[in-house]
């Protein structure tokens, strides 16, 4: 996309270092953990919200998040956002450490964040115009040319400025403020933007123009999204690759098509066949999986999936598995069912070559 | 800029572009309780600022044959007090007094409690616990015994007393400010504008203060009615306004040993400080209504 058609008076981007090979964004072993207050007598306990969670997201792709409710989806929004600080890990923005060679304010400029919640997200006391103004005046842009920046933003995410600039966020619809929030992300002129189940909130049909809406914006700002969602339709129509976490882990990670057609985790499989089909014929009687995820609290020791999982052992109790690259081109899972000489029954002999 | 292409999103109307105040005050003018209640105030306000052109007789001119006149007697239209001096004239000029010592006391604990408050919700942690725990030793005594203790040492007089209501009020609006930004805080504008890189003061100047400002200013309003009536208190103990000033909370005091000769006269002040008191109360309702512009 030329630079022509962006607006013209958007801050400057923050530059690419690394080149196409350096991924924007790489996390390594990620980990947050809540304290939880123990009662008098027992002893303080930690939720284990995000658990050693790494990967990387290259230039110009869009990377999509999926699990259940509770299993550290927002939270590694957050952590990634530098909103919350994390315990442990490494997140690097094109190669640079942050608070090193990136400050945290250049940082805020090349990552923003879409929330889930469109109206909570705008000041309500603010008009529209206002809200979108406010990052680019906070980086040092005058009053003037932020709102002119605001109102051409405004058109480029479909709503005409004379009737939407002016307005307060409770004056319009909850499609219309999802597309303010895109719009306000996209004033610090970011790379790279996490969208946390930005579309779950809308209706069917406002979801799906908004979509359309985020993969128009991604080539005409050259864009790469974090796309964290519960909805695998939605994810697969979006991400080019997917991560799927369950209770603060990363269970399996791969490119959309290859997770949705050969999935390797039991989790995965779990989560698919509970998508609802749309043909009456072919509905889904008896569900996949049962139960509710263990409290985060006291996570099962080995792999956290084995309280659930239909084909579990005893090695599942006692070891975790770690991530394993299946097929070398990207698709990785971490059970012992997929990583062939593992011990597990339905694991595949080891392999000759090894 | 293609595909969406829906006729739908542009259909809603051209805005009016009134601000929020201009907004709240047009649903003010709306409200006929709140508009009778701010031109009675209003009315009492000019009566004390110009009460020197209004042709009043002498509120320090007493009269030993004509104390105690009952309203409606020729020349005293609302009656004389104990020392025969013309009733109108010392309510209306004691209006000056009691609006000060009411009003500015709630305004200046208005202008230090808000900062605080949104500070220790915003901070919260360590400076949270610092400001709210010592706000609480004030909640430990009552507020009237508070003013009577800091008046008392700091000795009889206006500004005294002024400074110890303020030191009354401050922990209260403190408490309803750090109450408040403690929720405001939590919402995901906040984060957003973190996440936009703005520093700690332009969030709070920004995006606290503006969600904050409804709820301290509602409740400080209603404290302005509770500031006249401690000022009156410490006024009867002697620590505030001293004769032959004339102050209503005081001419109240003074005139309650008359309240058998001549009940009527003497109940006055203390109309004035109610009528006062439940203006002040009912606009900030209709303020709180009015603010609350999501209805």
């Amino acid at each position: 996309m030329s630079e022509a058609t962006l607006p013209k008076a958007m801050l400057e981007r923050i530059e690419d270092f690394g080149g196409a090979a350096q991924p924007l964004l790489k996390v390594v072993g990620l980990t947050k953990h809540f304290p939880v207050r123990g009662g008098l007598l027992s002893k303080a306990r930690t939720v284990r919200a995000v658990d050693n969670v790494s990967f990387e997201i290259a230039k110009g792709e869009t990377v999509g998040i999926v699990g259940e409710s509770g299993c550290g989806k927002s939270t590694t929004a957050r952590l990634l956002m530098h909103l919350m600080t994390r315990d442990a890990g490494e997140i690097l923005y094109d190669g640079m450490q942050v608070g090193r060679a990136l400050s945290l304010r250049e940082l805020r400029r090349g990552m923003q964040m879409v929330f889930q919640d469109s109206y909570a997200s705008l000041n309500p006391r603010l008009t529209i115009e206002e809200s979108i103004a406010f990052g680019p005046k906070v980086h040092g842009m005058d009053d003037a040319p932020a709102r002119k920046l605001a109102r051409e933003l405004l058109d480029k995410v479909g709503l005409r400025p004379e009737t939407f600039a002016n307005r307060y966020p409770h004056e319009i619809s909850g499609g219309q403020r999802q597309r303010v929030n895109i719009a306000r992300a996209l004033a610090l002129s970011p790379r790279l933007v996490i969208l946390d189940e930005a579309v779950s909130a809308l209706d069917k049909s406002v979801e799906a123009q908004v979509l359309n809406l985020l993969a128009d914006l991604k080539s005409e700002f050259g864009l790469t999204y974090l796309f964290i969602s519960h909805d695998l339709n939605v994810v697969r129509y979006i991400s080019d690759r997917v991560l799927v976490m369950y209770l603060g882990e990363v269970v399996e990670l791969g490119p959309v098509d290859q997770v949705w057609d050969a999935p390797a985790h039991p989790y995965t499989r779990a989560l698919l066949a509970a998508m609802p089909a749309a043909d009456p014929d072919n509905r889904t009687e008896t569900p996949p999986i049962t139960g509710d995820p263990p409290n985060p609290i006291d996570p099962p020791p080995g792999c956290r999936f084995h309280t659930r999982c239909a084909s579990a052992e005893p090695m599942c109790s006692a070891a975790s598995p770690t991530l394993t690259d299946l097929d070398g081109a990207g698709h990785q899972a971490a059970c012992y069912m997929a990583i062939p000489g593992s011990g597990h029954s339905r694991a595949s002999a080891a392999e000759k070559a090894a | 800029m293609t595909v969406i292409t829906e006729s739908v999103l542009q259909a809603a109307p051209v805005t009016k572009t009134r601000g929020y105040w201009g907004t709240v005050g047009r649903r003010i003018l709306r409200d006929k309780v709140s508009l009778i209640c701010a031109c009675v105030l209003i009315a009492i306000f000019l009566s004390a600022l110009f009460a020197p052109w209004l042709g009043l007789a002498d509120p320090y001119q007493g009269s030993m044959i004509r104390r105690l006149r009952p309203i409606g007697t020729p020349n005293y239209p609302l009656g004389s007090d104990e020392l025969g001096r013309d009733m109108l004239a010392r309510l209306i000029y004691g209006g000056r007094l009691s609006l000060i010592i009411g009003i500015l006391p709630v305004v200046f604990a208005f202008m230090i409690g808000t900062v605080l408050g949104i500070v220790a919700g915003y901070v919260g942690g360590k400076l949270n616990t610092a400001i709210m725990r010592t706000v609480d030793v004030f909640f430990a005594f009552p507020s009237v015994l508070l003013a009577i203790a800091i008046s008392g040492a700091l000795g009889a007089g206006i500004v005294n007393s002024i400074v110890s209501l303020t030191i009354v009020f401050v922990p209260q609006i403190t408490r309803v400010a750090e109450s408040v930004t403690t929720g405001v805080r939590n919402m995901d504008f906040v984060d957003a504008a973190r996440a936009s890189g703005a520093g700690a003061l332009t969030i709070m100047r920004v995006h606290i203060l503006g969600n904050v400002l409804g709820p301290i200013f509602v409740y400080s309003t209603g404290l302005i009615s509770v500031s006249m009536i401690l000022a009156a208190g410490l006024s009867f103990l002697g620590l505030g306004t001293k004769p032959p000033e004339p102050e209503w909370g005081l001419m109240l005091n003074t005139l309650r040993t008359a309240i058998y000769v001549n009940p009527w006269v003497a109940a006055l002040p203390g109309v004035m400080i109610f009528a006062v008191s439940i203006c002040f109360n009912l606009l900030s309702d209709g303020l709180r209504s009015a603010m609350d512009i999501r209805e």
